[in-house]
């Protein structure tokens, strides 16, 4: 009885957890296509319901109703499998991720670990899909996103190294608890040059602008999902949205502090600032790096192939590595207020 | 009661996808059911709370090995006809090969040391040592086994060594970027400006 009322339990807390992150990214969608409009010149979608507000649920409704067209000599099963290979680890990854003191739906040892095994999973529905559409557009899309994500994931799985030496812990809250304190505590100015580095190889490995080119619409079409339509196609862009809210949810814990407030502990200021609830500071956070995506993608042109594998292998990498060297000073010296 | 469910559902889902690797007719079906092998045995290890080990398992094998696995294989146009050949030929020696494997594990789990119902040596690790999982690994790698470790990373610095070297040999013909020219590159060396007379239509 006792092992049934901890199931009920567990599977609350998902659900909890889930519905607003669906309903997170169903505005996302929105968010980004107004914020894109604003940024040059234009409205954006304006007008279901008022601001336009209702346009997601008429999106979700339209592609709810759209057939799947399912092409010749695709491989069926495979075919209808992958958008479930791109959404499950998508959402997996949420269980460690603490949005506020203690509220995180399992709070493991080795929760950093289990985000970047879950994350690299996330590979397999595009790989899969751009197998079994049958259809080369599809194929080198796949090719495309398995090569970039691959080579992006070292470059991360770098980045967060130096976060487990600086913190000393794999356990998401214990990473939180290390940066206490206000924002110049953070672990993002000890460590800016893996901060920067986890936000540019996050923004490749969620395949988006300026490293998009698993897409790429001008010249492979749509890339690994072309032959998808309805929500087959939708449960693709559910996954992609999920891993970017995904991503800046994983910044904001490892780099700036997670629920804690800007002015944590500072005089004054510390608890005026503290009445606001800490859920509420790490979506601000989060927030501000989910419009950097949009920022990025109104911005830059996007990168050409090879100049993408350049980047994730000749500047990251190295730059990952020789600051990990910097880091291990750091310690040794017990440097600033960090270490 | 649910752990013991739980593991027979994984243990029968890793037998039946380690069975399909070796007899699905289609070689990305086989990596895929690798895939799922590799992922159920991770399960597995979770569930023997070995955390670390099941953990990495899933990000190296399955997020890394596999997915450039999976790359050759799609690559490649493979034709099912001649690989069933020489199946009679190679039965002998894939026969003494897999009762060399049976006689191995015979000898693993009929040992004394290892009781498998009441756990033997195996036991948890985070029990033992009262710390968690990937701290008590940390700490046995780079005190007990130092050296072995060290050494593992030389073996893998060479293989890295012997791949760059593979693929960075001299090979006349290719056409390969030169950045560095690529990004000198200057507007007089690119652009020529004509000018001529404007063209009247007729």
């Amino acid at each position: 009885m006792a092992e049934f009322a901890n199931l009920v339990w567990i599977v609350a807390k998902i659900v909890a957890l889930v519905v607003p992150l669906f309903i997170a990214v169903a505005y996302m969608t929105y968010a980004e296509r107004r914020v894109i409009g604003w940024i040059q010149w234009r409205k954006g979608p304006n007008r279901v319901g008022i601001y336009g507000l209702l346009q997601p649920i008429a999106d979700a409704c339209k592609l709810l109703m759209k057939e799947v067209v399912i092409p010749q000599n695709a491989n069926r099963f495979l075919f209808l499998l992958a958008p479930l290979f791109s959404i499950i680890p998508a959402l997996a990854a949420w269980a460690v991720l603490p949005l506020g003191d203690g509220l995180v739906v399992a709070d493991i040892d080795a929760g950093l670990l289990y985000v970047l095994a879950m994350t690299s999973m996330g590979v397999y529905g595009v790989i899969v899909a751009g197998w079994a559409s049958n259809s080369k557009y599809a194929l080198i899309g796949a090719m495309r996103a398995g090569a970039q994500v691959v080579s992006y994931e070292i470059a991360m799985g770098f980045a967060l190294v130096g976060v487990l030496m600086a913190a000393g812990s794999l356990n998401m809250s214990e990473i939180v608890h290390a940066q206490q304190g206000p924002f110049w505590n953070w672990f993002w100015l000890p460590l800016l040059p893996l901060f920067i580095v986890y936000w540019v190889s996050g923004v490749a490995e969620t395949n988006r602008l300026p490293f998009d080119v698993a897409e790429g619409e001008s010249e492979i079409v749509a890339g690994f999902h072309v032959e998808y339509s309805g929500m087959a196609f939708a449960i693709f862009f559910l996954a992609e949205y999920a891993n970017m809210i995904l991503i800046a949810g994983l910044a904001t814990i490892l780099f700036l502090g997670g629920w804690y407030s800007p002015f944590h502990g500072i005089g004054y200021l510390g608890p005026i600032f503290d009445l606001v609830p800490g859920t509420l500071w790490f979506c601000l956070k989060a927030g501000f790096f989910l419009f950097g995506y949009f920022w990025f993608r109104g911005t830059f042109p996007r990168y050409r192939y090879d100049q993408i594998m350049r980047l994730g292998w000749k500047v990251l990498i190295p730059v990952t590595v020789v600051w990990l060297v910097v880091e291990s000073v750091f310690i040794l010296t017990g440097f600033g207020p960090w270490f | 009661m649910i752990e013991l469910l739980l593991f027979y559902v994984f243990a029968a889902v890793l037998l039946f996808a380690a069975t399909m690797v070796i007899t699905a007719k289609n070689p990305v079906h086989s990596a895929l059911f690798l895939v799922l092998a590799f992922f159920n045995s991770a399960a597995l290890w979770l569930m023997a709370e070995a955390e670390f080990l099941g953990i990495a398992l899933v990000l190296v094998y399955v997020g890394a090995v596999m997915v450039l696995f999976l790359f050759v294989v799609m690559m490649l146009d493979i034709n099912l006809a001649p690989m069933r050949e020489g199946f009679a030929r190679y039965l002998p020696i894939g026969a003494l090969v897999g009762c060399v494997m049976v006689v191995e594990m015979a000898l693993v789990v009929g040992s004394k040391d290892v009781n498998l119902i009441h756990g033997g040596p195996v036991t948890s690790a985070a029990e033992g040592v009262g710390m968690s999982n990937t701290k008590a690994l940390g700490s046995v790698l780079y005190t007990v086994y130092a050296y072995p470790f060290e050494i593992a990373s030389v073996v893998l610095l060479v293989a890295i060594v012997a791949a760059i070297m593979l693929t960075h040999r001299r090979r006349p013909g290719t056409k390969q970027q030169n950045i560095d020219r690529q990004v000198r590159v200057r507007k007089e060396q690119r652009l020529r400006i004509v000018t001529m007379a404007p063209e009247k239509r007729k």
